[in-house]
């Protein structure tokens, strides 16, 4: 069992969580409520990483984040150390392939709002932040907690980016689904199945805790 | 006084909704604003609440200007004291009815909004629902809720944007009694965006009608009402005066009421009504019989004394306005009628009304029977498809 690998999974699972989910609610938000020119390029780039095979969005991120490209210069400048093959350069990739995982939930939750809600609440004086907290957000948390578990599984289970992006170092970018891999080329099975069950019950624990949880806010507001 | 609480507005566009109104309400005054589908009259609301921005338009509330697009002003909505009841009644839906009113009483602590909410929750008759969620009510139920949030916002202006259309008749009914008492405690301006004309009858003091955005017809209800150049069969309606009176007196035995109105006095059934109860009368013009010489020996028990005062020809139909003291009243005749009788404006004539034909609307004493609560009164609508 690599728990290394485990680590560096859930951490990169987390990480990428807590950066995602504000840009999602966000970015969910305003192509849901506000209509404005360029929406459509929008949507469609956010669903890019869906149709994109991984290798391809790899292969680019790779490229931008080299040491040729201004990104990669500039985070060089910043850390003194290369983007690609960082656990950094890890997440910057898993945040853009989780985009359409996050934002699209997170859009249809507050597409699903009616609109005479919205104004309801500012006829009721609500200021914007109110109206956002009291009525919008617990409107759009069954989305919401959609966006945070597809997104977490689907940084837990990425293979294709990750490979391209951060290669196989262990303790910055192995993460265990590339552990699993790197154990069934070494012919461990035992090693790979242990793992690939750890995986397992993370997924379970995952789809577990989300449910109590959505099911708790649900009657909160019974 | 009542010049503040005053709420005037002017909204001029033509793009995207053609819009062309001046209208001004005052407190306790419920100004219906009539017309058909499409015609602007929910527009012309959002302007009012801010949620639409005509394209120039100066909408001034208690004194606050809050549109004026010739100053640049416009106060976003939140920042409008306005009370709108949607048609859909837009309720929050993951809230419970004290959830719903409480969200319009600001900041103030918890304790201090839920009781507020409580007391007008009781206002609007939902005792024991506080804590039902608003998806578990009933369309009238919601309809109450929506109410007592949008009041407990203590607006300066009440916007009901259609707000019986989504309830059955006799719901209907008992919320027309129910606001109208409470317009007469909440002394506000009051502005009803409705299609159907028996919501008119029943809760309006003035009338503003629209058509493709233009107001076609303004004024005091007994004065548009009793008007005879309104071509009211355009609109789908029975012509029909409208009046206010108030109850004199009760003939248990005889089962008759006895009411007086700028026009005198007028006999109708006692339908439960009590005695000193304000109550809204229609008299269809239809029902009104004309007579030059005094009849006797007649059933019916209302013979009025008037003059014409202006007669206007709607088809076949001729619709006779009587001033009956200082009322106006109107009365639909044949033109052989016109011709037999020599009908012109200042010939004396006797009008006749039969009191079962007198529609009459208010709060009644327990037991009583009130016409208004029977499909025995006609449906108005400006749709007949």
């Amino acid at each position: 069992m690599d728990w290394t690998a485990f680590t560096l999974s859930i951490q990169l699972g987390a990480g990428t969580l807590a950066l995602l989910l504000p840009i999602g609610v966000a970015l969910g938000r305003t192509l849901a409520v506000h209509r404005f020119a360029g929406k459509g390029i929008v949507e469609a780039l956010v669903a890019l990483p869906l149709v994109l095979p991984p290798t391809v969005l790899g292969f680019y991120l790779l490229v931008a984040f080299g040491g040729r490209s201004p990104l990669g210069r500039f985070f060089a400048s910043l850390t003194s150390q290369s983007l690609a093959f960082s656990f950094e350069g890890l997440l910057l990739a898993s945040l853009l392939v989780n985009l359409p995982f996050a934002v699209q939930p997170i859009q249809r939750a507050f597409e699903s709002i009616p609109v005479d809600v919205r104004e309801a609440a500012a006829c009721c004086g609500m200021p914007w932040w109110r109206a956002w907290l009291a009525i919008e957000l617990p409107l759009a948390w069954p989305g919401i907690v959609t966006a945070a578990v597809l997104t977490f599984a689907h940084t837990l289970g990425e293979f294709g980016v990750v490979l391209m992006v951060g290669g196989n170092i262990p303790a910055e970018t192995r993460t265990l689904s590339i552990a699993i891999y790197d154990r069934m080329q070494a012919f461990d099975d035992r090693g790979a199945g242990i793992m690939a069950a750890m995986l397992l019950i993370v997924a379970l624990a995952t789809l577990a805790i989300t449910n109590a949880l959505s099911r708790r806010v649900g009657r909160r507001h019974a | 006084m009542r010049e503040t609480a005053m709420l005037t507005v002017g909204v001029h566009q033509s793009v995207p909704i053609p819009l062309d109104i001046d209208l001004s309400c005052g407190a306790g005054e419920v100004l219906a604003v009539f017309g058909p589908s499409g015609s602007g009259k929910t527009t012309l609301l959002r302007c009012i609440a801010g949620l639409h921005r005509p394209r120039r338009a100066r909408i001034v509330c208690a004194g606050e200007t809050w549109t004026d697009t010739d100053a640049g002003i416009h106060v976003p909505t939140e920042r409008r004291r306005v009370g709108l009841v949607f048609q859909d009644y837009a309720l929050f839906p993951h809230l419970t009815a004290r959830g719903n009113v409480m969200a319009a009483l600001g900041d103030r602590p918890r304790q201090e909004r839920c009781q507020e909410a409580d007391r007008w929750l009781a206002a609007v008759h939902l005792n024991g629902l506080e804590s039902r969620r608003a998806a578990a009510l009933s369309g009238g139920q919601r309809q109450r809720v929506a109410l007592a949030r949008a009041l407990a916002r203590d607006p300066h202006v009440l916007l009901l944007d259609e707000p019986f259309a989504a309830v059955d008749r006799a719901i209907r009914t008992k919320l027309h009694d129910e606001l109208d008492a409470l317009r007469r405690r909440v002394r506000i301006p009051m502005l009803l965006v409705t299609h159907d004309f028996q919501d008119v009858v029943r809760l309006a003091t003035d009338v503003l009608v629209i058509e493709r955005g233009r107001a076609i017809a303004a004024g005091p209800i007994e004065t548009l009402t009793s008007r005879a150049d309104i071509p009211w069969s355009h609109h789908a309606l029975d012509a029909g005066s409208v009046f206010d009176g108030r109850v004199r007196t009760r003939e248990r035995a005889r089962g008759l009421a006895d009411l007086e109105f700028t026009g005198g006095g007028l006999v109708v059934p006692d339908r439960g009504l009590a005695i000193g109860a304000h109550v809204r009368l229609r008299i269809p013009a239809r029902e009104v019989i004309l007579a030059i010489n005094r009849p006797e020996g007649l059933s019916l028990h209302n013979i009025l004394e008037g003059r014409v005062s202006a007669i206007t020809q709607h088809g076949d139909e001729h619709l006779v306005q009587v001033a009956v003291g200082d009322a106006r009243l109107l009365a639909a005749v044949t033109r052989d009628a016109v011709n037999r009788l020599a009908l012109a404006p200042g010939r004396p004539v006797f009008a006749l009304i039969k009191s079962l034909s007198i529609d009459t609307f208010g709060p009644h004493a327990a037991g009583g029977f009130n016409r208004g609560d029977t499909s025995a009164s006609p449906e108005y609508t400006t749709d007949p498809r």
